[in-house]
């Protein structure tokens, strides 16, 4: 083993070979995003109303995947890092219910908006706070906190639906998940501008990840925490900043959530954390920590929007989407493991 | 010692084995006689384990021949060479703690009718293997789990008796031994001879090797590089054969001075170890740790890095007592290598460029933003004067060699600008072209004024680049000496004592 005979690996070809791999490796989410599309497109040409592709129809797609994107981003985050939060979903919720509250309170926007990102902030910093300092494992925090969320939205709620009045609801809010074009862009791609928020956030998230000293660092823990300590990286405190980041984005989510449907309703909550979990993994993430990316999650969240929508379309039952979903999920799983298997026996 | 005769049990002959594009084993042959003790010598990595995992069953050779007591053996499996005599004593035993000494010693050969165990035919046979070890007052009804290591270990040997084996094998047996266990077990290993078993013996000790074993074989590179009887051989010849060249090639003299005291620490402790470890390292120094299996060197490492804790004790660094943490222990000068190159000194899935700056980021982050293409670079140096063999900064490190690993995690630490290195077994597992460079560079960096806590297990590279060497044994560091006034043997006696 110690004298094997090593290729010469400093020719520049194989530099530009492995760049061209890990380029198609990063597109590959993309990829599979394109495949569902232009398959649902050609479906519904030949035996749907051919809707599907209509500019209205992407609209409402993005606007509908929106919530779950920007939550799935902050998931991203979390998985890398090695970690996972189940309470995404009823903290989303909580979140909604926050501002449906605050809104009714007669608050200012302002506030009501500010004190919606405080409360999602509240909640991840908890998780990153009992994760780091009771090292108790992630999947159990979260599994505690997120029926502790969902009770404390109950209890906001009164134990029922919150419901806005129109007018206490400002323009701006109404028109971030609005499916019709906003006025402001007279050409395409006219799309809500809660959707272009998401793409900002995306684009910070990116910089985070591949940019930053954080982002270095959240892949060491999550590849190998005994390597990060040996380092010297602070994993209670980065652990904290990941967890608390996610949590903003998790109150993000809300707000999409609420401009959606102008109510909020905290039983809702219950199981979203699953779409975000699954958009990370059918972008290519890893639960084992150490693999995932903005693009593939931004692709993953956007496959399950678009199954959905494609299946309306076709008429196809609500059933057959949930069968497809989950078959997905396995399938990127399993492609994922294959390709990184035949990497390492490389 | 006992005059053997000259009757071969077992051998092997022309044994080849490729795994994927490696050739572990090209063309390896030995013998191994009744009544007496065949020692096999060879560095990590030069084939002693799969030569050995042939033999016991676990691999099949890919060409060669073997012959165990005039037939031709060639077993399907560990079960079926037991069944015909080979017994394997590994360093880590393979005991069931919950189980008996009896049940222990039977499993796997249990006598039954019907598929009822027959008690009184066990009974029987363990009184009677434990005689013959000279330990028939061990009481077969006692749990495994609750003996002592050297107990345990005769508990080994007497299932291997137990299967009527013709040849066993230990592998690094005094390990993790202490020292009148050692004795215990070579007394039980000459017992074994005259009972005309043939034994074949690895270990690094050459000294150990020397009390015990008759005659040896080298392996190098997975060839055979040399055999003979011992007593016509020097230790000095042996090394030379494992290593493939002249002893001062391999060890590189670089001259180097100390100076003032950078490290002082007293009355370290931990749970369970260290115990009460106090030391002191200069400038420019380079001190070996040396020690058996579990004697501490590891822990002392962790507790001064601030890997483990909590500890008590003072740590002084320059005469500061800093903070207990590897974020502070970093900023003070330290950087360690970690003995588990996989799990911890390295982070697999990762890239070079991410592993070798991971402990300090600083020069490239402005508000925490990084500029990549400057860490790029800066990797790219480190690679070239460390002769890392890599495609590019950005490959994963998972698909290194292991001397390109190890020289990845030695890069971090000179990265971030150590000036006491802690480097805990830093050549094991890596080829001897890669240690010949590590020794250089351990004696480079000593000319520069940093200081060096090199622990491992193999004498000959601590008495070779080591300036002093201190021995540990059970948590305690007992002595520590200037290297020229130790010798192997005293280093062993030290390594081995007890309270």
């Amino acid at each position: 083993m110690t004298n094997t005979t090593e290729p010469d690996l400093t020719t520049p070809t194989t530099v530009n070979v492995s760049r061209f791999v890990r380029l198609l490796r990063s597109l590959g989410p993309l990829l599979a995003l394109a495949i569902v599309v232009l398959g649902f497109a050609i479906a519904d040409k030949i035996v749907g109303q051919g809707r599907f592709s209509e500019m209205r129809n992407v609209r409402v797609v993005l606007v509908l995947t929106a919530p779950v994107a920007v939550a799935a981003l902050g998931m991203t985050l979390v998985i890398i890092a090695g970690g996972i939060d189940l309470s995404a979903g009823t903290a989303a919720m909580l979140c909604t219910t926050v501002l449906a509250c605050s809104l009714n309170q007669g608050h200012s926007v302002t506030l009501a908006v500010l004190l919606t990102l405080g409360v999602g902030a509240t909640c991840g910093l908890t998780n990153g706070l009992l994760i780091g300092m009771l090292r108790i494992p992630p999947f159990i925090v979260t599994l505690g906190t997120m029926t502790i969320f969902l009770g404390i939205a109950k209890r906001l709620a009164q134990g029922s639906t919150v419901f806005v009045e129109r007018d206490r609801i400002p323009d701006w809010l109404s028109k971030l998940s609005s499916t019709m074009p906003p006025d402001w862009i007279g050409i395409y791609p006219n799309i809500a501008n809660g959707v272009w928020l998401a793409i900002l956030v995306a684009g910070l998230v990116a910089i985070l990840l591949n940019q930053s000293v954080v982002g270095r660092q959240l892949f060491a823990i999550g590849s190998s925490e005994s390597t990060a300590r040996l380092c010297g990286v602070n994993i209670l405190a980065t652990k904290v900043l990941v967890y608390s980041i996610a949590g903003v984005l998790v109150g993000v989510a809300g707000i999409y959530t609420f401009s959606l449907v102008k109510m909020a309703n905290p039983v809702e909550g219950i199981g979203r954390e699953l779409k975000f979990i699954a958009a990370v993994v059918i972008g290519g993430g890893s639960l084992s920590g150490g693999h995932g990316s903005v693009l593939g999650t931004l692709a993953g969240a956007t496959i399950m929007g678009v199954i959905a929508s494609g299946c309306d379309q076709l008429g196809i039952q609500n059933s057959t989407q949930d069968i497809m979903i989950g078959a997905i999920i396995i399938a990127a799983v399993t492609l994922d493991q294959y390709r990184r298997r035949r990497r390492e026996a490389a | 010692m006992s005059q053997p005769t000259t009757q071969p049990i077992l051998s092997m002959h022309g044994i080849e084995k490729r795994f994927g594009a490696t050739q572990a084993l090209k063309g390896i042959s030995l013998t191994a006689n009744a009544g007496e003790t065949m020692a096999l010598i060879g560095e990590n990595g030069a084939g002693k384990s799969t030569l050995m995992k042939i033999l016991s069953g676990a691999h099949s050779p890919d060409a060669g021949t073997m012959m165990l007591d005039g037939q031709v053996y060639r077993p399907r499996g560990p079960h079926e060479a037991r069944k015909v005599g080979i017994a394997m004593i590994y360093q880590e035993l393979s005991l069931a703690p919950d189980l008996s000494v009896e049940e222990n010693i039977m499993l796997g050969q249990e006598r039954s009718h019907f598929g009822f165990i027959q008690k009184s035919q066990h009974q029987l046979r363990v009184r009677h293997v434990l005689s013959l070890l000279g330990h028939a007052d061990l009481n077969p009804e006692r749990k495994v789990g609750s003996l002592s290591i050297g107990t345990q270990q005769i508990v080994e040997i007497a299932r291997g008796l137990a299967s009527d084996a013709k040849v066993m094998v230990f592998d690094e047996p005094t390990s993790s031994l202490a020292a009148h266990d050692v004795q215990e077990l070579f007394r039980l290993i000459r017992r074994l001879q005259t009972q005309g078993l043939a034994i074949v013996y690895i270990s690094h000790f050459l000294e150990e090797i020397r009390e015990i074993a008759h005659r040896y074989v080298v392996l190098r590179d997975g060839k055979s590089a040399g055999d003979g009887l011992l007593q016509d051989i020097s230790n000095r010849q042996i090394v030379s054969m494992m290593v493939g060249r002249n002893v001062d090639e391999l060890f590189p003299k670089v001259p180097h001075s100390m100076g003032e005291t950078v490290l002082d620490v007293s009355g370290l402790s931990g749970v369970p170890m260290p115990r009460s470890v106090s030391l002191k390292l200069r400038s420019g120094e380079v001190m070996g740790l040396f020690g058996l299996i579990g004697a501490g060197r590891t822990e002392t490492l962790r507790h001064l890095m601030g890997l483990d804790g909590p500890s008590s004790g003072s740590v002084l660094i320059r005469g500061r007592q800093g903070r207990a943490t590897p974020q502070a222990r970093i900023r003070d000068g330290l950087g360690m290598v970690s003995e588990d190159r996989k799990g911890e000194g390295l982070s697999q899935s990762m890239s070079i460029v991410d592993n070798l700056t991971l402990s300090d980021l600083k020069p490239y982050s402005k508000l925490g933003l990084l500029n990549l293409t400057k860490r790029r670079k800066e990797a790219d140096r480190w690679m070239k004067t460390l002769s890392i063999k890599a495609r590019s900064p950005l490959q994963s490190v998972s698909q290194l060699s292991g001397g390109n690993q190890q020289k990845v995690a030695i890069a971090r630490v000179l990265h971030q600008d150590a000036t006491i290195l802690l480097l805990d077994e830093p050549t094991r597992g890596i080829d001897v072209g890669t240690k010949a460079e590590i020794y250089q560079w351990v004696g480079e960096l000593a000319a520069k004024g940093k200081s060096i806590l090199f622990v491992s297990s193999y004498l000959p590279e601590l008495m070779a680049v080591c300036d002093t060497i201190g021995v540990m044994a059970k948590g305690r560091l007992r002595e520590v000496r200037p290297t020229h006034d130790w010798t192997q043997s005293e280093l062993l006696s030290v390594a081995v004592s007890t309270d």
